[in-house]
């Protein structure tokens, strides 16, 4: 299995908690993206919004651990969405039908005015 | 920009569509209808790890899922077969699955290949097979030893899949056994009779009851008006053969 490094930011903005997801998300990723989504998702926010902008790799097993975040983000009444995701990554949500449930915006401010 | 994985992964398909059917394989409940993610099933959300240690075994990774991928059907349990695309276990290919349950007639589904790596592979399945969501194969090294592993991050199609997920024993038979004897036979492959370490965690204990629909779709429903439609289309068969 490949040496994962993720690397997430957290900050929020309005009623949005933001995570900056930098490198690899795979299975390996786990603890650090549970760790910051507790992180993103606390003090009444009303989304989770996912900064892919400097995503550079991503298996199944990520793709896996973006379910649990969904399931998460549903059980905490907030919405879960998505910015800054390249072609090839927008596929790959068309593949899985995760665009289905995780709202895809194209840009940061559009992603956040989502959330008001 | 295009990510360093491109090439591993299927480009999104709207439905499936089944090329060649290998002999002797029932392909039913595949063709035509759209792949399923965790998001679109029913019944509760469940992470599930199976792992062997190929302890002893001098065997990398990448070798691991380069014979699984080959010889994927050879190593599930009897009672199902796995028809392999014509071009193996590959991005965008369609596996066949036929499985026997007792009494009841040959329970047809598949799946897609959406990703494959030298060291992974993961499917995802078509609407009306037992459960929706990703599963994955991998190798990894753990401190000299080679590691197999199947992962899912799954949810019962429909509520009839769901009844019988729920039901003591046959949830268990249904999938749980599947891989635990799968990556025992994988790891018999090495000589190693390694011990199968299960790790089950359910995500979220609620149902969807906006996918109940997918009923609809049931492969196992469908399988059976399949077979019971079998003499209709064997008497159908001479009749078009007079026609001009």
């Amino acid at each position: 299995m490949a040496n994962t490094t993720t690397a997430l930011g957290v900050r929020r903005i309005g009623d949005a908690g933001l995570m900056d997801i930098r490198g690899d998300v795979t299975a390996q990723s786990e603890p650090a993206l549970a760790e910051a989504f507790a992180e993103a998702s606390s003090g009444g926010i009303r989304a989770v919004i996912l900064n892919f902008t400097a995503l550079d790799y991503m298996n199944s097993g990520g793709i896996g651990l973006l379910v649990t975040l969904l399931v998460r983000a549903n059980r905490q009444k907030q919405r879960l969405c998505a910015y800054g995701l390249n072609e090839h990554y927008r596929q790959i949500f068309e593949l899985t039908r995760l665009d289905e449930a995780i709202a895809i915006f194209d840009t940061e401010d559009a992603a956040v005015a989502s959330a008001r | 920009m295009s990510g360093r994985d491109e090439a591993y992964w299927a480009k999104p398909v709207r439905t499936l569509d089944v090329k060649e059917i290998p002999a002797g394989a029932t392909s039913a409940n595949v063709a035509g209808r759209r792949v399923a993610g965790a998001a679109q099933g029913f019944g509760q959300l469940w992470h599930k790890r199976f792992r062997v240690r190929l302890e002893g075994a001098n065997v990398a990774p990448q070798e691991v899922i380069r014979v699984w991928k080959e010889r994927f059907g050879d190593f599930w349990p009897k009672r199902a077969r796995m028809f392999l695309p014509p071009a193996g276990i590959a991005p965008g290919e369609i596996g066949i699955i036929n499985a026997g349950m007792p009494g009841a007639p040959t329970f047809a589904t598949g799946v897609l290949v959406i990703y494959s790596d030298d060291v992974s592979f993961s499917f995802i399945t078509p609407e009306g097979h037992m459960f929706t969501g990703p599963i994955t194969f991998s190798a990894f090294d753990d401190d000299g030893t080679t590691v197999a592993e199947v992962e899912e991050f799954t949810r019962a199609s429909d509520p009839l899949w769901e009844l019988l997920m729920i039901t003591p024993f046959v949830g268990d038979w249904m999938q749980n056994a599947q891989w635990i004897a799968t990556l025992g036979n994988l790891a018999a492959h090495w000589g190693v009779r390694g011990k199968v370490d299960t790790r089950i965690v359910c995500l979220d204990r609620g149902r969807q009851w906006s996918q109940a629909k997918n009923i609809w779709h049931n492969a196992g429903i469908h399988s059976g008006l399949y077979a019971a439609s079998a003499p209709f289309r064997r008497l159908a068969r001479p009749n078009a053969k007079r026609q001009p």
